[in-house]
């Protein structure tokens, strides 16, 4: 009973306690910022980090892809129209300057006779005529099937190489297929960088100062969202000359509103917020507020938007440039070239797929780049 | 809601109007006329044939006419198809585009959706892995790539549909299924993102605690939750078709409205061009309207907020 007793606990069993410092605040790992956040994020994507390493190829091949091969983009020469593509040691992977067809019809004669009318009448030439019998014919209609390649290149006695053959007026496809993703992309940035500028500092007027500013600028943008951009874009083409600044200006008449809209939402909901009070109390100007406070707040956002207003330039572009209201020759973009390419979609397919191609691979690496930064700067996905 | 619906349509028509405005002077600005091609007609024939499309009068006269024959749906007359009504040309070409438009959309969501329920149902599983990339190839790729892709390897080399042109149902599986690539993916995603969500929510753990069976908790509790918001992106898909059909009209020569548009623009047909204009812009914005009703309907928050700002 005498040990229970709390009152009997001898003083020994007592150490005194060291003062230390507090631990518990203490951050035991270095701190990050967000952007240090999102970057890390970012940087374990492994897809998004590969369409990024495309994407840096790609921009630097039209950089400097056209200087590659000594082609001019506009050098025309009709006797070298419609070469295939021709890479002198790439000639396993389809790159051997043939051209090659099925031809069918009643005998295995009257299929060679197709092909000799469909490729060369000269006598001469025809020694490169390599036919292969795929079968024998039994004199019924397109019972018989053979395969011929042409080498066009020894047939022609064309010394030059065409990495991806030529055009319908005989222009180098490669210097043309770079010199126009340089046009789609040059488009693609200038028109996604003048949405940021525009949508962001209308928008972060219109949220910042609110009241009957924020009222007339909403009302405009209402009307403006509501016309449709492909009207929009259709008509601009229509009266302006085509050309890179006309693309340009008809994507930026309604491009910007999205963003602007996006950044007036983020700005209403960080303008209330104390450090904002904070700065306004310490007599911080507006101009600085929006700039040094608001603006990095909601920069994730906007740069993620960014992301996706270009890929979204690119496509229409090449959409443009594909129903003729774009881009016109003899300068290339991406569209130009696939309509190019599928006029002769039959017979000369490489004109199209190259393109395409490019086209695709910019697109879908521009979207998951864009996923990729969405994933980073969302702060639910950190975990 | 009835002061929202007649606000929202006075914005319509708004939007309409200044669409018809601006199209009308940027064409007055633009050369070229009906004459283009007959230089050899003498004054007075000339002057008979700017009597008939109207072109005589001053700009403000013809902007009134215009705006006139608007509100009763006449489009003026083609400079190029000899005494044929815009409106008529139009409504001769509307069939085979909404046709199209029609079964790519069904099409599209069909499968889009049911890619997106197999992704969230095995949820990061190979199938969703499969799926997702089918929805990023889908949202990315350009239709006329597909189109092209479709055309050179279904027409061209294994010649099991007609490569363009139009008249059985043969002849519109390319287009729909180039136009479908979209709207799928786009459902894809949606449906996934969705159901991943509604799946992993509260009220799926109650009833899978009471024993409720596997394709119950999908179908019942799952699917139809997150099929609601699917009504969000009908809009922006309907939109998306539009833009296509300009281009897949092109390419698979199809007598469609973008066909058309395509080819008033290289034959610098201007009612024509305008008419179609416009007709794109009444699509859009009916379509807007009619998608923002239904989700108003669908969910009343949503209606709150969009009538007072």
């Amino acid at each position: 009973m005498d040990q229970n007793n709390l009152n009997n606990i001898s003083k020994d069993l007592f150490k005194p306690l060291k003062r230390t410092e507090d631990t518990s605040e203490l951050i035991s790992r270095p701190s990050r910022t967000f952007m240090q956040d999102a970057t890390r994020t970012l940087l374990k994507n492994k897809p998004a980090m590969i369409s990024l390493f495309l994407l840096i190829v790609i921009i630097l091949m039209s950089i400097f892809g056209p200087y590659m091969n000594t082609y001019s983009f506009k050098e025309q020469d009709l006797s070298k129209a419609k070469l295939p593509p021709y890479i002198p040691g790439l000639e396993w992977a389809g790159f051997d300057g043939t051209l090659t067809e099925e031809f069918k019809g009643k005998t295995v004669d009257e299929a060679k006779d197709k092909a000799i009318r469909r490729f060369t009448d000269n006598e001469e030439q025809q020694k490169y005529l390599d036919i292969k019998v795929l079968k024998e014919g039994d004199g019924t209609k397109n019972s018989a099937e053979i395969e011929v390649s042409y080498q066009i290149y020894k047939a022609k006695g064309i010394e030059e190489v065409y990495w991806l053959g030529t055009d319908q007026l005989g222009r180098d496809q490669w210097t043309r297929l770079w010199l126009g993703t340089r046009v789609s992309l040059i488009i693609a940035f200038v028109a996604a960088l003048i949405d940021l500028v525009i949508g962001v500092t209308y928008g972060g007027i219109s949220g910042y100062y609110g009241g009957r500013l924020d009222n007339i600028m909403q009302r405009i943008v209402e009307v403006l969202v509501s016309i449709p951009t492909l009207v929009v874009v259709l008509l601009m083409m229509l009266f302006m000359q085509p050309g890179i600044t006309s693309i340009v200006i008809a994507l930026c008449m309604t491009g910007w509103v999205s963003m602007s809209r996006i950044v007036r939402g983020e700005v209403l909901k960080v303008k209330n917020q104390e450090f904002v009070l904070a700065a306004r109390t310490l007599g911080t100007s507006n101009g600085t507020i929006i700039r040094k406070h608001l603006l990095p707040n909601i920069s994730g956002i906007i740069i993620v938007n960014t992301m996706f207003t270009i890929p979204g330039a690119v496509f229409f572009e090449a959409f443009l440039s594909f129903i003729g209201l774009g881009i016109v020759p003899p300068n290339a973009s991406l569209g130009a070239l696939i309509n190019t390419g599928f006029d002769n979609i039959r017979i000369y397919p490489f004109l199209l797929v190259f393109p395409a191609t490019l086209l695709s691979i910019i697109m879908i690496a521009f979207n998951i780049l864009g996923d990729g930064l969405r994933d980073a700067f969302d702060p639910k996905m950190h975990k | 809601m009835a002061r929202y619906l007649l606000r929202r349509v006075g914005y319509m028509i708004l939007t309409l109007f200044i669409i018809a405005t601006v199209s009308f002077f940027l064409m007055k600005m633009l050369p070229g006329s009906p004459l283009k091609a007959d230089d050899k007609l003498t004054e007075e024939q000339k002057a008979l044939i700017l009597e008939k499309y109207g072109l005589n009068d001053p700009v403000p006269v013809q902007y009134v006419k215009y705006i006139g024959g608007l509100v009763k749906g006449d489009l003026g007359i083609s400079f190029v198809f000899d005494n044929t009504p815009v409106t008529q040309l139009l409504m001769d070409r509307i069939g085979p585009s909404a046709l199209i438009g029609f079964q790519a959309i069904v099409l599209g969501t069909f499968i889009g959706i049911l890619l997106g329920l197999l992704a969230a149902i095995f949820h990061n599983g190979f199938l969703d892995y499969t799926s997702t990339i089918i929805a990023v190839l889908g949202t990315s790729i350009p239709s006329f790539v597909f189109a092209g892709l479709l055309q050179y390897s279904l027409a061209v080399e294994l010649e099991l549909f007609p490569v363009a042109l139009w008249g059985t149902f043969a002849h519109t599986v390319l287009p729909t299924l180039a136009l479908a690539i979209g709207p799928m993916a786009t459902a894809a995603r949606f449906v996934r993102t969705e159901m991943v969500e509604v799946l992993n929510s509260q009220f799926i753990l109650t009833a899978r605690a009471k024993g409720v069976s596997k394709a119950g908790i999908v179908w019942k509790h799952g699917f139809r939750n997150a099929l609601i918001p699917l009504i969000t992106v009908i809009g922006p898909m309907a939109i998306g078709l539009m833009t296509g059909s300009l281009v897949i009209e092109k390419i698979f020569a199809i007598p469609g409205i973008g066909e058309q548009f395509v080819t008033s623009v290289t034959t610098t047909d201007y009612p024509t061009i305008m008419g179609t204009t416009l007709l794109y812009a009444f699509g859009f914005v009916v379509i807007i309207l009619v998608i923002d009703l239904l989700y108003g309907l669908i969910d009343p928050r949503i209606r709150v907020s969009g009538g007072n700002k």
